[in-house]
């Protein structure tokens, strides 16, 4: 990882952890969407049901023992050196805490 | 006399009938007419684990079957007669149809997490490529019965996600370990003791193909910029790296969906291979193997596909543009047409001349049928979620 992209993703953590007392809940419509998407889109790696695929897995049970702002830090960020892409072009801080929060307790269907 | 000639040429045609009636045209209890596969395929329903099947033809669908598990991912190989599609799911369910009765022969849960599979050269081994537990596993095509597993152990205790299985002459399976960075190639001459040679390939190979000839396979590298080539005529030869640096150190796009592989990337001698992070169309001599040439498409490509005479190359894309499919001509080595079948275009299938081409679109349930000459849209089908199109063309082809 670069000292830049080093800098950004801590300057985002910070950010998002600060920003996660006071994160809007989507509205209904884009939570629609995001449903659509995290299985859908998400899905080509982690599989439509989240049992993984070329990437790891994202029930609950896989879910448990992380942290939810680091989560919400690799949705936005992506993890360099890995296959997982950075998503702040279509999802903002509010949408990936949904996600997350969403995926910890059982994604929708 | 006019009148008895007529009477007694009824009389005979009557007889001839007569007697045809006594002959049946097929076993009893079929209604069925007798029919060839050869303009039939399938269509994958994603979301809700069924598939439809279709008639080139006609261009319509003929039946749809159900209770095929997690289809996300689901790809299919056909025996050779054309009349049994297997299935590959996602959650490792293996299920054998048969396209003339439309109906489950058989299915078998084969692992946790698959993704994909390939049928022999004699037709007589199926093989499934599988996430979890890493590595591959042969079945009987007649019985599904399983015959052997080459678990991809690369070092010890460590199990690799296996991609771009394929069948290649010699009743030999290629494939990639994308963990691993290695290709696997498994020899079944021994069906239920197979053997293996394992070739470095890479960081992290993401999905592979045999050439239309058998001659090569190609693994694609997610974690470097390259393509690794073995030739399998000359295998002690070793695997060598080819375009490599195309990215030529400049930081790659973000990745939303990882590009496929497969056989038709080869045309008009050239193989058209999608650029990893880029927003390109990767072009190497065929022979040589050198880069000739690369072509700027919209977005990110996932399937490169040429058309059986070769003459075109069709192009979609990963998400976000996923709503847009490029025509590539391979003469020119321009884009040609570009075109909006619908949201969500996640795969193309040509029919075996290649007169039109069938796309996926997922998010408007519909695959759309396209005039490969004139672009002109024939028809359209309707499918809930619609992914992979399989026409039984790939029967008889080498790399499947």
């Amino acid at each position: 990882m670069s000292t830049r992209r080093r800098l950004f993703a801590v300057a985002l953590t910070l950010l998002l952890a600060g920003s996660a007392a006071v994160a809007a809940e989507p509205t209904p419509a884009r939570q629609k969407e995001l449903i659509h998407m995290v299985r859908q889109d998400c899905g080509s790696c982690h599989g439509m049901t989240l049992q993984g695929g070329l990437g790891p897995a994202l029930l609950p049970v896989n879910l448990a023992e992380k942290a939810a702002e680091s989560l919400v830090a690799t949705i936005i960020g992506g993890r360099p050196g890995t296959a997982m892409p950075p998503w702040h072009r279509f999802l903002g801080e509010d949408d990936a805490q949904w996600i997350v929060a969403r995926l910890m307790e059982g994604f929708p269907k | 006399m006019k009148c008895v000639l007529q009477s007694l040429l009824l009389g005979c045609a009557l007889l001839v009938l007569a007697a045809c009636g006594t002959v049946p045209l097929r076993e009893s209890g079929s209604a069925m007419q007798l029919r060839g596969t050869g303009d039939l395929g399938l269509v994958i329903e994603r979301a809700s684990g069924h598939v439809t099947l279709v008639n080139t033809s006609s261009r319509s669908a003929y039946a749809r079957i159900g209770g095929l598990g997690d289809l996300s991912h689901a790809s299919v190989v056909y025996s050779r007669d054309g009349r049994y599609a297997f299935i590959f799911g996602r959650d490792g369910g293996l299920t054998k149809l048969d396209l003339l009765d439309a109906y489950i022969v058989k299915r078998v849960m084969q692992s946790g997490n698959a993704i994909g599979g390939s049928i022999s050269q004699d037709g007589r081994i199926v093989v499934a490529q599988n996430y979890t537990p890493g590595g591959i596993k042969a079945f009987d095509a007649e019985t599904l019965e399983p015959l052997a597993e080459v678990p991809a152990e690369y070092a010890p205790g460590k199990f690799s996600k296996v991609v771009g299985l394929a069948d290649v002459p010699g009743n030999k399976f290629a494939y990639a370990l994308f963990d691993g960075g290695e290709i696997w190639v498994s020899d079944f001459s021994d069906p239920k003791r197979p053997v293996t040679t394992r070739y470095p390939a890479g960081q992290q190979p993401y999905d592979g193909l045999v050439t239309p000839d058998g001659r090569h396979y190609l693994a694609g590298l997610f974690g470097e910029d390259g393509v690794a080539l073995l030739d399998l005529w000359q295998p002690e030869k070793g695997t060598r790296k080819i375009l490599e640096k195309y990215g030529r150190g400049e930081e790659k796009l973000p990745v939303f969906k990882m590009p496929h592989l497969r056989g038709w990337s080869v045309a008009a001698g050239r193989a058209w291979l999608p650029a990893i992070g880029r927003h390109e169309v990767l072009v190497a001599d065929a022979a040589t193997w050198t880069e000739t040439g690369r072509v700027a498409v919209k977005g990110q490509p996932v399937f490169v596909m040429a058309s059986p005479d070769g003459r075109q190359v069709w192009v979609n894309f990963a998400f976000p543009d996923n709503g847009w499919v490029q025509v590539i001509d391979t003469l020119s080595r321009k884009v040609v047409q570009t075109l909006q079948p619908g949201k969500a275009v996640l795969h193309m299938e040509f029919t075996p001349r290649g007169e039109a081409v069938w796309l996926s679109a997922r998010d408007d349930n519909r695959v759309v049928i396209y005039d490969t000459r004139n672009f002109a849209r024939l028809g359209e089908i309707s499918a809930e979620a619609p992914s992979g199109i399989f026409f039984t063309s790939r029967a008889a082809r080498i790399g499947f």
